[in-house]
């Protein structure tokens, strides 16, 4: 995953996350802190220029801000407040009349003179016990960031800005990133962190434009303005490609462009195998606007819709009646096929600073999802009640996320139950048969799931989690993510063992992690007997091509032989070869091969 | 920083100082510290809070939320100018209202 030379030919290379190809100019996206140098200043001359330098810093800043203020989308004009407090902060005498009597007294230059004061404000806020207020240093930091900026005469980056349709290269993209980001204008996103569960790469796989992640260095080879090209499937980026190779990729593209069309044109068949076994296959969702993509795509239902987005969107806790009205919307698009709603999944990598969370050093392991949810039966409910009462007006289903054992699922039934009585006493009309499942995605859960299918309705199996809980990587760690495994046999087992215990007790299972759009993952998947996956609406009709075309008998056969075998690259390998079998024709190579 | 403590204060100014409760459900938080300073701002007179042993100017943001004031908590305004009056009488109004957080 470096940089290396193939003649004149720069080539980065990382991990293909959503697949296509594009050639277009790099917006990089400049994350990385001004660097902060120490001057002594000689004489007066030179110390009455830097605080000069330092008062027409301080102007910019306020200039900018102003201008942003101005320029704010009208829904979230409410927001501005935030701004106001920004210029005050400008103002504040504790920070600008600070760093001019250190540039005056201590003879340094206006940036060492404004860090020195920011250590000072920093130790003022660590005192302070309300965790609301210890926050607002963060907006110190921000106006900081924003003076140096105006020091060293860079410009600010704003993601709103965006005019022309670019290729964004960046360190990483938080879901707050891309909700500020003009979408139409993106033509693929590329990062240096990242692996393929992340969240830049989900949004592009639902945008359907490419994605290659895990580049390391991109942010710092390549330059704002550069014609790069980006191959999604290759999970390669050329950064100074010359005529011919441009002609060469644009011709993939147009191939990828052609084989797209020609397979999408059949998606709106049932996923029947050749022996007669109907998969449901559905598409995960974050935005309301995706359902009509996801029924272009031949989608049956929504087999996850991440709900999370709302929270972070609106800059709040979305109230009852936004939260209804959205999830109505949905279900009456879909109706008479399913919504499955999962709750609340906040935490982790999505973290909302609006939330009031502390900063966490173990995310992924803290307090999210069904945690935070028990943790907050305010905020839990609200969302239950608007999920019930959009229940009455299509077919809803309710999911918990992160449950890891039996207590956890009861409590949070519980509290469903509390809604539903609330709700019955105000005579509001719901679905009270309201199918409930939960997501399988902690190893614990694996281990009960016995246990827990007793008490649900239905599973999710969520491999993207499991995979990371399991194998014990963190997914947006750089150095890692080449580890995330579908196929590591562990999974494969985990697997088997929660369709078994749903077989068992009688109740539907099926998959909602990136692993369902993978072609290779699908083929064993449905060896293993699951019932319905759920994936990103761009992934259905390949999806949909290789169930139309196998046979399950045959998948479960080949199953007992994958079961024997140790290794991932094994496993790959062996359905690899089946795959080249079952699709003959050239034209079909990107099901099986994605080099 | 700018040290209020060692600020003459004339004898022919005057100063004026109250005690106030802060009685609003979240304290003086970041919306509530942007009224004081703006409501200061309106005024000649000079505007400062003491908490314990510290003192912090009373138009200053970051000052004011770093004073770190939750509900319950009692400071002494203390306003220095020809309208100091004026300013602890509606400061005090401000106060009251909670700071037009209705809780």
């Amino acid at each position: 995953m470096s940089g290396k030379d193939t003649g004149n030919i720069r080539k980065l290379s990382g991990i293909a996350v959503s697949p296509g190809v594009i050639i277009g100019k790099a917006r990089v996206i400049d994350r990385s802190k001004v660097k902060i140098f120490y001057q002594y200043l000689v004489n007066e001359t030179q110390i009455n220029k830097e605080v000069e330098r330092f008062r027409e810093a301080l102007e910019a800043t306020k200039e900018q801000i102003i201008s942003l203020k101005n320029t704010m989308p009208e829904q979230i004009k409410k927001h501005s407040f935030i701004l106001d407090t920004h210029l005050m902060i400008v103002d504040d005498s504790m920070l600008c009349d600070s760093t001019i009597n250190a540039i005056l007294n201590e003879k340094i230059n206006a940036e060492w003179a404004l860090k020195k004061t920011i250590q000072t404000i920093k130790q003022l806020f660590d005192q302070v016990e309300d965790e609301y207020i210890k926050e607002r240093f963060g907006d110190v930091e921000n106006i900081a960031e924003r003076i140096l900026r105006n020091l060293a005469g860079k410009e600010p980056e704003s993601l709103s800005e965006i005019k022309e349709r670019v290729i964004i290269v960046s360190h990483d993209l938080s879901p707050v990133d891309t909700s500020e980001m003009n979408i139409g204008k993106v033509m693929g996103f590329i990062t240096d962190v990242g692996g393929r569960t992340s969240h830049s790469a989900i949004m592009a796989q639902s945008l359907k434009i490419p994605s290659v992640v895990g580049l390391e260095t991109a942010t710092r080879q390549i330059a704002d303005g550069d014609i790069i090209i980006v191959d999604g499937n290759s999970g390669e980026v050329i950064l100074d490609p010359d005529d011919e190779t441009i002609i060469h990729y644009q011709e993939k593209q147009l191939q990828h462009e052609r084989y797209e069309s020609k397979i999408a044109r059949t998606s709106h068949l049932p996923a029947k195998t050749v022996d007669g076994h109907d998969i449901a296959i559905e598409a995960n969702i974050e935005f309301l606007e995706e359902v009509v993509v996801a029924k272009d795509y031949g989608a049956e239902g929504i087999g996850l819709y991440r709900t999370e987005f709302h929270y972070l969107r609106s800059k709040g806790i979305p109230s009852e009646e936004e939260l209804f009205e959205d999830y109505k919307e949905v279900a009456e698009i879909m109706a008479p096929d399913p919504v499955t709603l999962r709750t609340l999944d906040l935490g982790g990598d999505k973290f909302s600073s609006v939330m009031d969370l502390n900063r966490e050093i173990n995310p992924a392991l803290g307090l999210r999802a069904i945690r935070f949810c028990l943790k907050e039966p305010k905020i839990f409910k609200s969302q239950l009640r608007a999920i019930l009462r959009a229940s009455a007006f299509g077919n809803i289903r309710l999911m918990f996320p992160m449950i890891s054992g039996l207590q956890e699922l009861l409590d949070s039934k519980k509290v469903l139950e509390e809604v539903m009585v609330e709700l019955d006493h105000e005579g509001v009309n719901f679905d009270h048969n309201i199918e409930l499942g939960i997501m399988i995605e902690i190893p614990s859960a694996v281990a009960v799931a016995d246990m827990l299918a007793k008490h649900v309705d239905f599973f999710s199996i969520g491999t993207n989690d499991l995979i990371q809980y399991a194998l014990a990587i963190d997914r947006v760690n750089e150095h890692v993510a080449y580890m995330y495994e579908p196929f590591h046999p562990a999974i494969l087992r985990m697997i088997q063992q929660v369709i078994n215990a749903a077989n068992d007790a009688g109740i539907r299972v099926s998959l909602c992690g990136e692993m369902a759009a993978d072609p290779l993952c699908a083929y064993i998947l449905l060896g293993l007997g699951i019932e319905g996956l759920s994936m990103n609406a761009g992934g259905i009709p390949v999806i949909k091509k290789i169930i139309r075309t196998m046979s399950i008998e045959d998948a479960k056969a080949d199953f007992a032989g994958i079961f024997q075998l140790e290794t991932a690259k094994d496993v790959r390998e062996f359905i690899a070869n089946k795959m080249r079998d079952l699709f003959p024709d050239p034209d079909d190579r990107s099901l099986y091969n994605h080099e | 920083m700018k040290m209020t403590d060692d600020r003459t204060i004339s004898k022919s100014d005057k100063a004026l100082i109250k005690i106030m409760r802060i009685n609003n459900e979240l304290g003086i938080h970041a919306r509530a510290a942007a009224k004081i300073v703006v409501l200061a701002g309106q005024f000649k007179s000079e505007l400062f809070f003491r908490k314990g042993d510290r003192e912090v100017n009373g138009e200053s943001i970051l000052s004011i939320l770093t004073l770190a004031c939750p509900k319950g908590t009692e400071v002494e305004a203390k306003a220095v100018g020809e309208d100091s009056e004026a300013l602890i009488g509606a400061l005090s109004e401000l106060f009251e209202q909670k700071f037009g957080e209705g809780k």
